[in-house]
């Protein structure tokens, strides 16, 4: 009964994060309108997605928004009620978990408590009847690959959260599987540890050349290591697209607001001519912005701005403000200023009475261009600056 | 600092106490019935001698203690029906314990995997026999087992026997008593550590390729185990000392020694002897569960 496991190499060629398309071009896995309910509630409401080999994902949610019940799909703990799950084109419907070549990372690593180190990790070796020396030989490899040399007689308990985190995943990738599930991989570790841990991640799967889905609640995670985020509410999937993506060009408003900052003021069209619509808004006067490529349809819409974009300067005629170009200009008040190292981020009560912030990086030592509370400035952006976002 | 003093006193106190009731009530008795162990049964009232009286004075209070002998201890294990008395009761306790773990362990791992609103159902089901008393439940069963009874009358007319069985005044019987009436006590245990165990862990077994089977095995019924030594303890203690279900359900010809303890103090009044039993049933008892807390402890440190 002994199953065949995939010859595990970490000396091999490092393999970029780029979708590696296999032959037929089928997408290791594929995902097909999906749903998955419990009573009446749907959790995953029709989700398509796929994903190719070597590629590092990332589900990006609120909670509640479905992005673990998914994953668990995927591991076989739940199985969808419609739709279809394909992995290398055929549908794992009917494959129970312990047979998938799918191996999850769990949120709160559940190790083995009355195991050591050593055989939490073995233990997925041992159940595909690999050879004593081989796992001994596997289980030494991975050790050394998350670092954790001299712990191996240890019990969970006894390690710490970081070093918990590393049995986790070195017992979840010892099977060397096709796919690797992270379910909140990084959420029990404290910042500094979680953010060089985020990069170790990254070189991990790289080295390795596997495929990672990781569900993650927490943006700046999932823009850190995902080569794309496909982001979820309420059991939809709402936009797939690179971190990049994702922050510059938005597909709505919820979006807009979920992944980073921004200033919203909702609107109505004007004008629109030479790619430049005019919109009224009630909070921040006219503004002109870019029209979006793909057009719009509606004219009730919202003005996006996001923070670092926004300038500000002493009163006096905004820089480059050349006759060609139009630039936003919105006067107001310094409300408030928190200095956060290497950004200061203002709030700028314009005279409209809204509130409009506006970060800066910390460029200089000196503070020569720092503003201060209750200072009159001029805030401006370009209209490329501006995203346009139908409400 | 202050506030620490205000709240040590108090905290002394509730450390103390339960030592305090332990001397009071299971101290002090032991030493009485230690004493009438050592003692020789008399015609008198009390049944036994010597009897310490500190009014006699020093020497007699001497001569009392010169008394004193193991002479009980030596029956004990010289003759016979002690001997296999102790055995029995050693038997019919492992023999039920383990009836108990193979019935009561799937009821637990059961109701552990209820939809949480479930449960506390469940686990009133399992506790709703205590709202009846003990002795009226065993004589329930003794309706239930006799010869015209209820289960001789269901086999006679499912055909299943021509001629009702002999039920009562068995080991079947009083083994049917014993496992009815500890079985809570299995459970409850067991439920509780296999309710409290993270479900993650079972997913994750079986993530990496673990069969349902070795799931359980290999991670379900380790991780059990503090549930499982706990109600094998809490039902075996007990059983070893049972009087009223053997005296009840079972035949005659062969007495646990809680029975026989019983036939020493009231029917011979034999006050010496029969504390002597008891002495020796505690010790029997006792001895192993300390070995087992050693274990345990030892256990505990090399995993620090």
């Amino acid at each position: 009964m002994a199953e065949q496991l995939p010859k595990f190499d970490a000396a091999a060629e490092p393999v970029g994060p780029e979708p590696q398309l296999a032959a037929a071009d089928i997408p290791l896995l594929r995902i097909e309108r999906v749903v998955k309910k419990f009573g009446a509630f749907r959790a995953v409401d029709g989700v398509s997605l796929d994903i190719h080999a070597g590629e590092f994902f990332a589900l990006l949610g609120p909670s509640g928004c479905g992005k673990t019940t998914l994953l668990r799909m995927l591991a076989g703990f739940e199985s969808p009620d419609e739709g279809r799950i394909l992995l290398n084109g055929k549908d794992i419907a009917n494959v129970l978990p312990h047979e998938r070549p799918v191996n999850m990372m769990f949120q709160n690593y559940a190790l083995f408590p009355h195991l050591s180190v050593r055989d939490n990790i073995a233990f997925g070796l041992k159940r595909a009847g690999m050879a004593r020396s081989e796992i001994d030989a596997r289980v030494a490899e991975m050790v050394a690959l998350v670092k954790l040399e001299g712990l191996e007689k240890r019990k969970p308990d006894n390690l710490s959260g970081g070093q918990k985190q590393r049995v986790a995943l070195a017992r979840s990738l010892a099977r060397r599987p096709q796919m690797l599930l992270l379910d909140e991989p990084l959420a029990a570790l404290d910042k500094k540890l979680r953010e060089s841990t985020q990069f170790e991640l990254m070189e991990l799967q790289r080295r390795l050349g596997l495929t990672f889905v990781i569900v993650t609640h927490d943006q700046e995670e999932a823009m850190t290591v995902a080569g794309r985020i496909g982001v979820m509410d309420s059991g939809r999937l709402d936009q797939v697209a690179s971190p990049r993506e994702l922050y510059e060009a938005p597909h709505s408003r919820w979006i807009a607001e979920f992944v980073g900052d921004i200033n919203l003021f909702d609107g109505e069209i004007e004008a629109r001519e030479h790619h430049r619509l005019t919109i009224a808004t009630r909070d921040a006067g006219t503004v002109v912005v870019a029209e979006p490529r793909q057009g719009i349809s509606k004219t009730i819409v919202s003005v996006a701005i996001r923070p670092e974009k926004v300038k500000l300067s002493r009163l006096g005629p905004a820089p480059d403000a050349t006759a060609s170009q139009a630039i936003n200009r919105l006067e107001g008040m310094i409300t408030d200023v928190s200095y956060l190292g290497a950004l200061t981020t203002y709030k700028v009560r314009l005279d409209s009475g809204a509130t409009l912030r506006s970060s800066m990086a910390n460029t200089a030592q000196i503070d020569i261009d720092a503003y201060n509370l209750s200072q009159r400035v001029v805030a401006w952006f370009t209209p490329d600056d501006c995203l346009v976002l139908e409400q | 600092m202050s506030s620490r003093r205000i709240f040590a006193r108090p905290a002394r106190l509730g450390a103390i106490t339960p030592y305090f009731w332990m001397l009071l009530f299971f101290l002090v008795p032991f030493g009485f019935v230690l004493k009438i162990s050592l003692s020789q049964t008399a015609i008198a009232q009390p049944p036994y001698l010597p009897v310490f009286d500190l009014t006699q004075g020093a020497a007699a209070f001497k001569a009392a203690l010169a008394a004193l002998s193991l002479d009980n201890f030596r029956l004990l294990v010289s003759d016979n029906l002690y001997v296999f008395s102790y055995l029995r009761s050693l038997v019919v306790a492992v023999v039920a314990t383990a009836i108990l773990l193979v019935i009561g362990y799937p009821i637990a791992y059961g109701m552990a995997r209820l939809p949480q609103r479930w449960q506390p159902i469940a686990m009133m089901l399992v506790i709703v026999p205590f709202w009846t008393s003990f002795l009226i439940r065993i004589y329930a069963w003794i309706n239930i087992l006799q010869h015209d009874g209820l289960l001789n009358q269901m086999l006679l007319s499912l055909h299943l026997v021509s001629v009702p069985v002999v039920w009562l005044s068995t080991d079947s019987a009083m083994y049917v008593g014993i496992v009815y009436s500890y079985l809570p006590f299995m459970i409850l245990p067991l439920f509780a550590t296999l309710a409290k165990m993270e479900p993650a862990l079972e997913e994750a077994a079986s993530d990496l390729g673990a069969s349902p089977l070795k799931v359980f095995w290999l991670i379900t019924f380790p991780l059990s185990l503090p549930g499982v030594a706990a109600g094998i303890l809490l039902c075996f203690i007990p059983i070893v000392g049972e009087f009223v279900i053997p005296d009840l359900l079972a035949g005659s010809n062969s007495l646990m020694i809680g029975q026989t303890l019983w036939l020493e103090f009231f029917t011979n009044k034999d006050w010496p002897v029969a504390s002597a039993a008891a002495i020796v049933l505690l010790v029997l008892l006792v001895v192993p569960l300390v070995l087992y807390d050693r274990l345990q402890r030892a256990q505990l440190e090399e995993a620090r």
